[in-house]
């Protein structure tokens, strides 16, 4: 183990590492966003509104995420989307991780007891109404640990930006595993970054789950 | 620059050995991660805290960090030590080894759920130690892995695209081989998706023919 | 004789293949508690939930107050339809279904608040008029985890009578309570009734149906084999299904 090799560039690693905690935390928030839309239409009434849904869920999760960043970084100017590799990258992840994340939301509204919709429908309430009072409340607290789930994965999911030549820990990795030669201190490197990530993130989502739970 | 899809069937052949590449990657990859998740299971289930400890660090390791990076320690890894593997080699090792984490991990938590009173039932009817695994516990924990492991393996042919990195000439890179050469990258990478969402396809009938097949013993 | 408050013509209710309802006809005068008795399967919950469309009817007809439930309107005014008619009825479900995450004075409160038909503070002040009505005056910041299964029966049926509806449905409402928590329910149910409450009550309790109502109908197969007041039905049958049904029963 060369320490003295991982002394001279850890700072490179932590400057990326910010990188990928900045693409994380944008895909995550745009994955959620697009999860609750779509979590929600999936299950909607109207065809209109559900089968192109249900589309989109199917496509992003049966394809590779890789395949879907290079489709848009690489494919988009074709049809006139030309974006930098950070707003690929954040769009990519995000689109992809949202189609995820509307499983995880579908998931919990389904799980929620018939009887409930049932109730609030029997005092009059409309379906929206139901939604918004009855329903997610509920889901909210089953929804946390699989959310908490996708996000995980797409921080460690987060590496394939490096190859739209992104500057995030993968990518400095690699580069410093080509100029040195010394895959085994690299990789050692940029774990510790990714696990200090993940842990701190697992962290949080767990302090979330027993917040909801409690109330 | 307009779209056209005329131009694919030219790269027909591109497509072909890509789409054989990535099954014979994923079916090889499948068999040595499962195999490898019983293993990593049954060590993390052993007595004796030496055994248990680093299994549980690798496991720790390498749930923690992403595949890309993984596939980056196999590959120029072995090629420090001195040992020269083609990437198709190291692609299988790297995915294998990446799933065979998640794969024990589902598969422990399995063997942990079956009811302790099943053995305690065998047992009372005489069959030993091994007969009650054999006969009682492992066909209760298959059905019970089925679901969580099948999702994995549908996992596994998405996550395989990444091997492109290190030159192996699967489906993604097959795409981009005919992407440099056509400077189609929208068509192309639209066909390969397709091709990858039909693999998928299979894999999920697949795996909902084994889900039933198995759903009985539980 | 009072009017009919609901009126039911040739009701039937397929699920699938499979024929549950097969032809009702049924009048409920204002004032009536009615019970609904039968052998599980008979139809008699069907029936209940297809008076307030949670069960869409397959054929026939379902009044109320003068206003066809099952119209057949375009998805968005059948909805609005439906919302303004199951203000009017009020239903209690043997899995109670109270909303987990509100606590018991939350319960009652919601839909009156959330419909504009109450302010909060008017809400407020009925809903704790009626969880002591129902005895639960010192429960009513308790979540429904909290409360015993008679409890939580006793909330969700406030929670109904905070509408102000004019019809209360009871699916089984003490079919899922230990057999020590059936009488709590039961008197407040009984106290409704000499109220003048109108209720249709679909019960498995036969000497409470023959306690609280003033008319009996016995569903066999989907249909509605015999009616009439509790004791002629109990007392002297005249259909030989209703005969054997209670030599089963009683």
């Amino acid at each position: 183990m060369d320490i003295q090799l991982i002394a001279k560039v850890w700072p490179f690693f932590a400057e990326a590492a910010v990188v990928t905690v900045e693409i994380s935390v944008l895909a995550i928030l745009l994955g959620l966003s697009i999860g609750f839309a779509a979590g929600l239409g999936s299950l909607s009434h109207n065809k209109l509104i559900r089968l192109p849904v249900r589309f989109y869920v199917s496509f992003f999760r049966g394809t590779p995420a890789l395949i879907q960043l290079f489709l848009l970084y690489f494919g988009g100017p074709q049809v006139g989307i030309q974006l930098d590799p950070f707003e690929a990258g954040v769009i990519g992840l995000g689109v992809n991780i949202g189609a995820y994340m509307s499983e995880s939301i579908r998931g919990a509204i389904i799980s929620v007891d018939k009887g409930q919709t049932e109730a609030g429908r029997c005092l009059g309430l409309g379906h929206a109404q139901v939604m918004r009072k009855i329903i997610i409340p509920q889901a909210a607290r089953l929804m946390v640990r699989p959310l908490g789930v996708n996000a995980i994965a797409l921080i460690k999911g987060s590496a394939i930006v490096s190859t739209i030549s992104l500057v995030e820990l993968s990518y400095t990795a690699h580069r410093f595993i080509s100029s040195t030669y010394k895959p085994f201190e690299m990789f050692i490197l940029a774990s510790v970054f990714y696990l200090l990530i993940v842990t701190v993130f697992s962290y949080g989502v767990r302090k979330v789950d027993q917040r909801v739970a409690m109330d | 620059m307009g779209l056209d899809f005329s131009i694919l069937p030219e790269y027909s052949d591109y497509f072909l050995t890509g789409t054989l590449w990535t099954l014979a990657l994923t079916a090889l990859s499948m068999f040595f991660s499962i195999s490898g998740g019983i293993l990593f299971a049954v060590l993390q289930l052993n007595r004796h805290a030496i055994i248990r400890w680093p299994t549980s660090f690798i496991a720790w390791l390498f749930m923690g960090t992403p595949l890309l990076l993984q596939l980056f320690l196999v590959y120029f890894g072995l090629v420090q030590i001195g040992i020269d593997l083609n990437a198709f080699v190291a692609g299988v090792i790297a995915l294998s080894l990446h799933f065979a984490v998640y794969n024990s991990d589902i598969i422990r938590s399995a063997i942990v759920a079956v009811d302790s009173g099943q053995v305690e039932a065998a047992r009372s009817l005489g069959l030993s130690n091994f007969q009650a695994l054999r006969k009682i516990i492992v066909p209760q924990a298959v059905a019970n892995v089925t679901p969580a492991l099948g999702n994995m393996m549908i996992a596994l042919l998405k996550e395989s695209a990444l091997v492109s990195v290190i030159g192996v000439m699967e489906l993604t890179l097959s795409a981009q081989r005919a992407i440099s050469d056509s400077f189609r990258p929208f068509e192309f990478y639209i066909a390969a998706a397709a091709i990858y969402y039909i693999i998928n396809l299979g894999l999920e009938q697949a795996v909902h023919f084994a889900e039933r097949r198995t759903a009985r013993y539980r | 004789m009072s009017e009919n408050l609901i009126e039911i013509r040739g009701l039937k209710k397929n699920f699938g293949d499979l024929a549950v309802l097969k032809g009702i006809d049924m009048n409920i005068r204002k004032g009536q508690i009615v019970a609904l008795i039968g052998a599980s399967g008979s139809g008699k919950s069907t029936l209940l939930r297809t008076i307030n469309q949670l069960e869409e009817a397959t054929a026939g007809e379902i009044w109320f107050d003068g206003q066809l439930v099952n119209q057949d309107l375009p998805h968005r005014a059948r909805e609005k339809h439906l919302n303004q008619l199951r203000r009017e009825i009020g239903m209690v479900f043997q899995h109670f279904n109270l909303f987990p995450h509100l606590t018991a004075i939350e319960n009652v409160t919601l839909a009156p608040t959330m419909l504009k038909l109450q302010n909060k503070s008017d809400a407020l002040t009925s809903g704790k008029a009626l969880l002591d009505k129902v005895g639960l005056a010192d429960r009513i910041d308790h979540y429904p985890s909290q409360l015993s299964g008679g409890q939580k029966q006793r909330v969700a049926i406030a929670r109904s009578l905070a509408m102000s509806p004019q019809v209360m449905l009871f699916d089984e409402v003490t079919s899922a309570l230990d057999p020590e928590l059936v009488g709590e329910v039961n008197r407040v149910m009984k106290q409704l009734a000499q109220e003048h409450m109108t209720m249709i009550i679909v019960t498995h309790d036969l000497r409470f149906a023959e306690d609280v109502s003033d008319h009996v109908v016995f569903l066999a197969d989907g249909l509605v084999v015999e009616e009439g007041p509790p004791a002629q039905i109990f007392a002297d049958p005249k259909h030989e299904l209703t005969q054997s049904f209670l030599k089963q029963v009683f």
